[in-house]
């Protein structure tokens, strides 16, 4: 899952506050918009983390802490979703004993994870970066590669 | 639109607005036909891959060798529970066609779910990506990159102590993740590629590398059960009535017996290499290449152990099976603008085109045609007759397929314009085709108009089958000579 960029909606909606509806005009709009994309971290290997560097295009509409610990609650996640460890072990053992026909009926522990994902990033839009004139895009939609933000320049 | 009498009048308004449905109609069926049939993603997925049941199924384009596979898997263990079972079962114990039985669920269960399911595809990267990508390696780069292809670009990246370089994809305009490489057969970046199996018809990798190496440990365990077994029939037999009677019995399953000797071999050693692959955390991909031998340097250590077998092991088998990138079902969202105002120009490399192979070549005459006319505008000011020849050459080419027109409507961009299989786009091209209805509606006032180049009401004084299409194509146009005004002069 690659952070989607973030594209910030120009419409007026911003200023009401997320709604899902608006947050999809935001979207549409957001195309528009230039985008800012925060790559992947490979320092740790192919464990998925993004780069907490802030980006200088941004220094202007949001606040450096804000970002970083959104990109460090994202970090956090996903590195909860690839986690190794005992319940993942018997979700494997499981599956492999079933034929992996388990997979058909149950959700993977990395999809409720990422289903949070996208809650937390749909809230911190709605929360925080709406208002600012921003969007943060799931990186689920692009691959996991990158965490956008799109901002427009126009105003509404 | 109710149809049945009415008073004259009445009637004659029912039919003037009838006709001017029927005379938008050719405008807007097409895009109601369009918006109500939403194409999946699946469908236009610029790999070299084949889809099953609307998306569900994921395979590599050459599947012979797959179906082989099933028929050499299915009639040899159909004959062994035809033949030999029931005078196993008699003579020894029934848990032989039973242990038998499961062996065989196990390995068709894993072989399909590794032949079907996307190994780890990474998606290609929109052109907002993409460009910023380019842009920042041309800030590295530091000077314009000469030539069509620029040497090669790496990004050397440290994991835990060791320097890796990540590859730049042209195909996918990706910087590879570590581990990752580009299939040549299935056009497709694959997250973690070990190998393009023929044999399951399908790449492996990341996302199915486990279905992988339980198919070929089990297929091992089947292989070596089934000959054994067979071995057994034919010494308890031939105790009974001699050899060669045991030997005629059935003979026409030796064959296959010998295909199951031969395979033995080549299945068990296969697993006892993966075996070891998964025990030292290496793909194939890296131990063929040599990436993390010790013959390369005493400091060459693979990054990606986790230090013992067991917990390499445990990682490859047990790990958490990270979801499909790739959204094969998703629908294509028909309101994701692709092609923002030609003022941005981020942007403007959003448009992209199709790699419809029958397009190719339209594509190169039409990107011809279209710097040509980008130049030739000033003139064409004010010569509607003119006009009314361009008209057909965007007819013409949309004739050819919906392809075409959304290639007039896409030039590449400057980057890949000589590479026609730029396929970055295709994803977001389709978009654009779905939401021309609303396209053609802006471009004309969002769109800097060139002088005068083709007045937008003349194509309506055209005829009305080509109304929609050289609307279309005329705002593509409107863009394009955009476009091909940049190019000249970036040339």
């Amino acid at each position: 899952m690659g952070a989607a960029p973030s594209t910030v909606g120009t419409s007026g909606t911003a200023s009401q506050g997320g709604t899902v509806h608006s947050l999809q005009e935001l979207r549409r709009s957001a195309s528009l918009a230039t985008k800012v994309f925060v790559q992947r971290d490979y320092s740790d290997g192919t464990t998925c983390q993004f780069q907490t560097k802030f980006p200088p295009e941004l220094e202007s509409r949001i606040e450096r802490q804000l970002f970083e610990e959104t990109v460090k609650t994202l970090n956090g996640f996903y590195a909860e979703a690839e986690k190794i460890g005992g319940s993942s072990y018997l979700e494997g053992c499981l599956a492999c004993a079933t034929a992996y026909f388990i997979f058909l009926c149950m959700e993977t522990h990395y999809e409720k994870v990422l289903k949070k994902i996208s809650k937390y990033i749909q809230d911190q839009n709605e929360k925080i970066y709406a208002p600012r004139g921003l969007l943060l895009t799931d990186p689920l939609e692009r691959g996991m590669r990158v965490v956008s933000s799109g901002q427009q320049d126009a105003g509404g | 639109m109710t149809p049945g009498g009415s008073s004259g009048p009445m009637k004659d308004c029912e039919y003037s607005q009838i006709s001017t449905h029927s005379s938008s109609s050719p405008m807007e069926s097409p895009h109601k036909k369009k918006k109500s049939v939403p194409k999946r993603k699946w469908e236009v997925f610029p790999g070299r891959n084949k889809f099953f049941c609307n998306g569900r199924i994921m395979m590599a384009r050459q599947t012979g060798v797959f179906y082989l596979t099933l028929v050499l898997i299915l009639v040899t263990s159909g004959l062994f529970f035809a033949f030999d079972c029931p005078y196993l079962s008699e003579k020894i114990t029934p848990a032989i066609p039973a242990i038998g039985g499961i062996l065989f669920f196990f390995v068709m269960g894993t072989l399909l779910r590794t032949s079907f399911s996307d190994p780890g595809v990474l998606p290609r990267a929109t052109p907002d990506e993409a460009a910023d990508l380019e842009r920042q390696i041309d800030i590295a780069n530091g000077s314009s990159s000469g030539g069509y292809r620029p040497p090669p670009r790496t990004k050397e990246v440290i994991i835990n102590g060791q320097t890796v370089k990540l590859k730049y994809c042209f195909t996918c305009k990706i910087f590879r993740p570590p581990r990752a490489s580009h299939c040549s057969l299935c056009d497709n970046c694959v997250e973690r590629f070990d190998h393009h199996c023929p044999w399951v018809g399908n790449c492996v990798g990341k996302r199915n590398y486990r279905f992988f190496y339980m198919f070929i440990l089990s297929l091992s365990f089947l292989t070596v059960f089934i000959f054994a077994f067979v071995i057994t029939h034919v010494i308890l037999r031939s105790q009974q009535t001699g050899f060669l009677n045991a030997l005629k019995d059935s003979p026409a399953r030796y064959p296959f017996t010998v295909v199951c000797f031969f395979s033995v071999w080549s299945i068990v050693g296969l697993s006892g290499f993966h075996t070891y692959l998964i025990s030292s955390n290496q793909t194939t991909n890296e131990d063929i290449k040599g990436s993390w031998s010790n013959k390369r340097g005493k400091e060459n250590y693979n990054p990606y152990s986790y230090g013992n077998i067991f917990t390499n092991c445990c990682a490859a088998l047990c790990g958490p099976l990270s979801p499909s990138l790739i959204d094969r079902r998703g629908f294509i969202q028909p309101d994701t603008p692709q092609l923002a105002g030609p003022s941005n120009g981020i942007t403007m490399y959003g448009a992209t085109q199709s790699q419809s192979n029958m397009c190719d070549q339209d594509q190169c005459i039409q990107s011809t045609k279209f710097v040509l006319q980008a130049a030739a505008t000033p003139l064409l000011q004010s010569e509607p007759s003119i006009t009314s020849e361009e008209l057909p050459l965007p007819g013409k080419t949309s004739i050819s397929g919906p392809c075409a027109t959304l290639t007039l409507g896409q030039p590449t961009p400057p980057s890949s314009m000589p590479n026609l299989t730029s396929d970055t786009g295709l994803t977001d091209m389709i978009p654009l085709k779905e939401e021309h209805e609303g396209h053609q509606f802006l471009t004309p006032e969002e769109a800097p108009s060139p002088p005068g180049m083709l007045p937008s009401g003349s194509p309506i004084a055209h005829s009305h089958t080509m109304h929609v299409l050289s609307l279309a194509s005329q705002d593509s146009l409107h863009e394009d000579s955009v476009r091909g005004l940049v190019k000249l002069s970036s040339v």
